[in-house]
């Protein structure tokens, strides 16, 4: 082999078992013995969205078939607990006094049959004093009538309360020639992996074993040990083969952390595993962001004011979506622009929905959506093209940090670049053309572009570390121990590769091994596109220190000056220099250092700070006027994630990426009736995307390395995401400017368009 | 009530509850879970296998109604260690990720040639309609059916 395997489209070392044998996730541990005669629970949830509980009737479900138990909130003793990000918010793992949204967990029911729990479900008589329902974030934030009473207000977190400024109003755009406001819904979406959520606990010797579909084993670990009242050391969580997360299974759920209780109850294993009706309403939703921004600047077209106030739904808890507002969105919300005055505040709100949680993106597709349908509301007022508009604008190209006005410390960047790759692919002059051709033909479908440039911050969690660990067996065999946790990322490969290519053992001899707390106490888990820039980079790290301790213990073999050998890559021996006719492998060494465990390197790559992932997508749509069916013709993306390790497993994440970008752009809302019942709770109601609403996808390829990590990568899984909803969503609105539409919000239905065409007066 | 099926080449006569589903017999029952189960209302198409050499979403059936029939799952496809000619495009063409929807969209894109084996792009993506992927945006789930066609 010549050169490192870095860079190469090689073909992934998990495929094999997925495609012969399928995957081993949650529901398929029935080999496992620890689990041999595990029970099954089912949970009674909420069919109110708002209502204190006045009576808990389980008498009828004790006497259905098969069931074993029945518990509620008091049976379990459960007390209240604080949500993390507002500790004067408090519920218990089961609704006791009241419930909060549609899908809330009650009640549990254990049954010798998963079938026998829905079943005994449905005989649960649960008495509700309705609350007035709050759904609309605008209403609740106002709303005398408290979801969480003991906050005294429904704004559980404000920028101001965190000691930033308030946005001063219209005091920074008053120089400014023109100044456009906009009111953007960027609406809440359900993440949907495939597989729903599942976990199963046994106890073992005073041990709980937790094994859950999760994409971070080591903190799920730590609220399993709290919802539990254990000691670290007798927790194990086993993350089996996971089926997709998308941000949504990066904590447990009430559903997770009481099954060590329920399983102690009823002194056996017990299994559970969510319908996707369950899922739809239990599985944290993402985005659901109210913005209301304002863009000044002069005519000729540069941005010197913007202003941006996004009020985030919480949902019915404090949970994780609650924070993405200031902390994802804020710091990202200048985009890649250069702008003299930035002003950003987030309020985030409870309502009786669904708690938002991270989804794809998590905070930086709103931003990046705002600032975008900014830009392109500036330019229509202006009348210029907004390519023009943006060139105008961008931050110039960058090799060192760039600190933006809103107070983000960019790495590097080259906005300038990204475009303009993307505008040759798309032929944008030409399109623009064929536009207006069919424009003063007045067709009946006509053609949209829509631009969008954008940055985002990946690896951006504290601790931004990830620990790692190479041990080489006795028998040459590598295998490698991460805390991150693939769930369709491809880390068995990209990190055997990283692997090989420190140490020349070939990717078919090294094992990839993740999830399991015993065997990788520490890890940050998959999540904010951080894997391969730390948990990669700590694999390059450890393996650079284990040829360093081999090359000493081949020396020794070899009675040789330890700086004398050298490692021979190319078959994974050592020699020295000059002579490697004679030599040591991998075995020898390893056999060397102990016989039977052989050599381990331990370590922490610790990165200096986030990375900032940048890119630009072009999409060309087409738009039927008198319908307003939207087709989705042609996406072009030039997403720049620096140095690439797989070109092949990169763009795989830019494809799925982009998927779930168009998806919000174009269908997907997950929607209540006024009183906050669910009117999408299931793959039939819910309008995800399929193969038929997706063009192919048009990759350009671009790589700025980062100085940020030895390997020189960013993030790259949520970047499809990030550049491809606004992209996607401007194109609809592109195709009906001559019309005097200016803006729709997502999801561009038909229904939406064809009112906005309606409405419109040019 | 009791169902005889032959399944991966294999006989079987099992006694299942009159509404058992067959995703749930071939699961549970045969303990081939290689074939999974994404949503409940017939709509993902995680579930699909073969039936009489027919893609079908095995949600949608009773075990039952499958009494008397010939069953293929993803477990049935590799013959004597060699992969069949899809699952080496999804392999080759990175057509998969977290592998969950996988052997249902392996057996659907294979039910998909049966029926027409030199598919347009726009063939195979409305082929593709009953089958959800979360991971890939279909992309290369296109390229690896259609590089399966022209390899055939």
């Amino acid at each position: 082999m010549a050169g490192s395997i870095l860079g190469n489209r090689v073909l992934r070392k998990e495929d094999p078992k997925f495609l012969t044998i399928g995957g081993k996730y949650i529901e398929d541990l029935n080999d496992e013995p620890l689990l041999a005669d595990a029970l099954h629970v089912t949970y009674v949830r909420s069919t109110v969205a708002h209502g204190k509980i006045t009576n808990i009737d389980l008498s009828e479900c004790k006497q259905a078939p098969g069931v074993i138990a029945v518990f509620t909130a008091d049976d379990l003793g459960l007390e209240p607990v604080s949500a993390t990000f507002n500790p004067m918010a408090k519920r218990t793992y089961l609704a006791k006094d009241k419930v909060r949204w549609v899908g809330e967990p009650v009640a549990a029911i254990v049954t010798q049959h998963a079938n026998q729990g829905e079943d005994a479900a449905e005989r649960a008589i649960i008495d509700y004093e309705t609350l007035e329902p709050l759904i609309d974030v605008e209403i609740a934030m106002t709303s005398t009538t408290l979801i969480y009473e003991e906050c005294g207000s429904n704004v559980v977190m404000d920028t101001i309360a965190l000691g930033i400024p308030d946005n001063t109003g219209d005091a920074i755009f008053k120089d400014c020639e023109v100044v456009v406001k906009g009111r953007f819904m960027n609406q809440r979406v359900a993440p949907c992996p495939l597989e729903a959520r599942g976990s199963a606990v046994a106890w073992i010797d005073g041990r709980l074993y937790q094994w859950i579909s999760t994409q971070h084993a080591q903190g799920v670990r730590e609220e399993i040990r709290k919802a539990n009242g254990l000691e670290l050391e007798n927790v194990r969580i086993i993350t089996p083969d996971v089926g997709g997360g998308f941000g949504a299974k990066i904590s447990a759920y009430s559903e997770e952390l009481l099954l060590g209780a329920i399983s102690k109850h009823v002194g056996k294993p017990v299994r559970w595993r969510e319908t996707r009706s369950e899922s739809m309403v239990g599985l944290g939703h993402g985005r659901a962001q109210l913005q209301f921004v304002t863009i000044g600047g002069t005519k000729a077209g540069r941005v010197t004011a913007y202003q941006l106030h996004a009020i985030q739904d919480s949902g019915g808890w404090v949970d994780i979506g609650t924070i993405l507002a200031p902390f994802m969105t804020r710091p990202m919300s200048q985009g890649v622009y250069d702008i003299a005055a930035m002003e950003c505040r987030t309020t985030s709100v409870v309502t009786n929905t669904t708690p938002i949680v991270a989804y794809r993106g998590a905070g930086r597709p709103e931003a990046s959506a705002a600032i975008e349908r900014a830009m392109d509301l500036f330019a229509a007022e202006i009348g210029k093209d907004p390519v023009e508009v943006r060139r105008m604008n961008l931050i110039p190209k960058f090799m060192e940090p760039y600190q933006t006005k809103i107070g983000a410390a960019y790495d590097v960047g080259d906005y300038a670049a990204a475009l303009e790759k993307a505008l040759a692919v798309a032929k944008y002059t030409e399109a623009r053309t064929e536009q207006a051709v069919r424009r003063k033909r007045g067709d009946t479908v006509q053609l949209g572009i829509g631009v969008s440039v954008y940055v985002e911050i990946t690896g951006g969690v504290d601790p931004k570390q990830e620990h790692a660990k190479i041990n080489i067996l006795p028998n040459g065999r590598a295998v490698v121990y991460t805390g991150t946790s693939p769930h369709g990322q491809g880390h068995v490969t990209s990190w055997a590769m990283i692997a090989s290519s420190e140490t020349g053992i070939s990717i078919e001899d090294i094992d990839v091994v993740w999830g399991d707390t015993d065997l990788v106490p520490s890890g940050g888990g998959t999540m904010g596109s951080r894997s391969l820039q730390q948990g990669g980079a700590a694999v390059q790290k450890v393996s650079i220190e284990l040829v360093d301790e081999a090359r000493k213990l081949a020396a020794r073999l070899m009675e040789a000056n330890e700086s004398d050998v050298v490692l021979d890559k190319t078959n994974g021996s050592f020699h020295v220099a000059g002579t490697p006719a004679v030599s040591k492998s991998w075995a020898d060494v390893a056999q060397a250092a102990d016989p039977t465990i052989g050599l381990t390197q331990e370590g922490i790559f610790v990165a200096t700070s986030a990375t900032f992932p940048f890119g630009a997508h072009v999409a060309i749509v087409e738009v039927d006027i008198e319908t307003g069916q939207v087709t989705h013709r042609r996406h072009i993306a030039c997403d720049d994630a620096g140095k690439v390790i797989n070109p092949l497993i990169l763009e795989g994440q830019i494809h799925g990426g982009i998927a779930q970008g168009t998806a919000q752009a174009l269908l997907e809302e997950f929607r209540y009736d006024d009183d906050g019942n669910p009117i999408t709770s299931n793959f039939a109601d819910y309008a995800i995307i399929s193969a038929v609403e997706l063009p192919s996808i048009e990759v350009v390829h671009m790589e700025t390395p980062t100085f940020v990590n030895p390997l020189g990568a960013k993030g790259i899984g949520e970047s499809g995401t990030i550049g491809s909803t606004p992209a996607v969503q401007s194109a609809v609105i592109d195709a009906l400017m001559h019309l005097g539409v200016r803006h729709i919000d997502m999801p561009t239905t038909p229904e939406r368009v064809w009112s906005a065409i309606a409405t419109a007066s040019v | 009530m009791k169902v005889s099926i032959t399944v991966n080449g294999k006989d079987y006569e099992n006694d299942v509850e009159p509404r058992t589903l067959l995703v749930y017999y071939i699961r549970e029952t045969l303990g081939l879970t290689g074939t999974n189960i994404g949503c409940d209302t017939s709509s993902c198409g995680a579930c699909t296998l073969h039936l009489n050499g027919e893609a079908v979403k095995s949600c949608t059936i009773l075990a039952v109604q499958a009494d008397g029939a010939t069953v293929t799952t993803i477990e049935g496809l590799a013959k004597d260690g060699v992969m069949h000619p899809m699952q080496t495009a999804f392999m080759e063409n990175h057509g998969l990720q977290c592998g969950y929807c996988t052997p249902g969209m392996v057996m659907a894109a294979i039910g998909l040639l049966n029926e027409n084996p030199k598919p347009t792009e726009d063939e195979v993506r409305m082929g593709l309609e009953g089958n959800l992927c979360r991971c890939t945006g279909y992309h290369n789930i296109v390229k690896s059916i259609l590089a399966a066609a022209s390899a055939t």
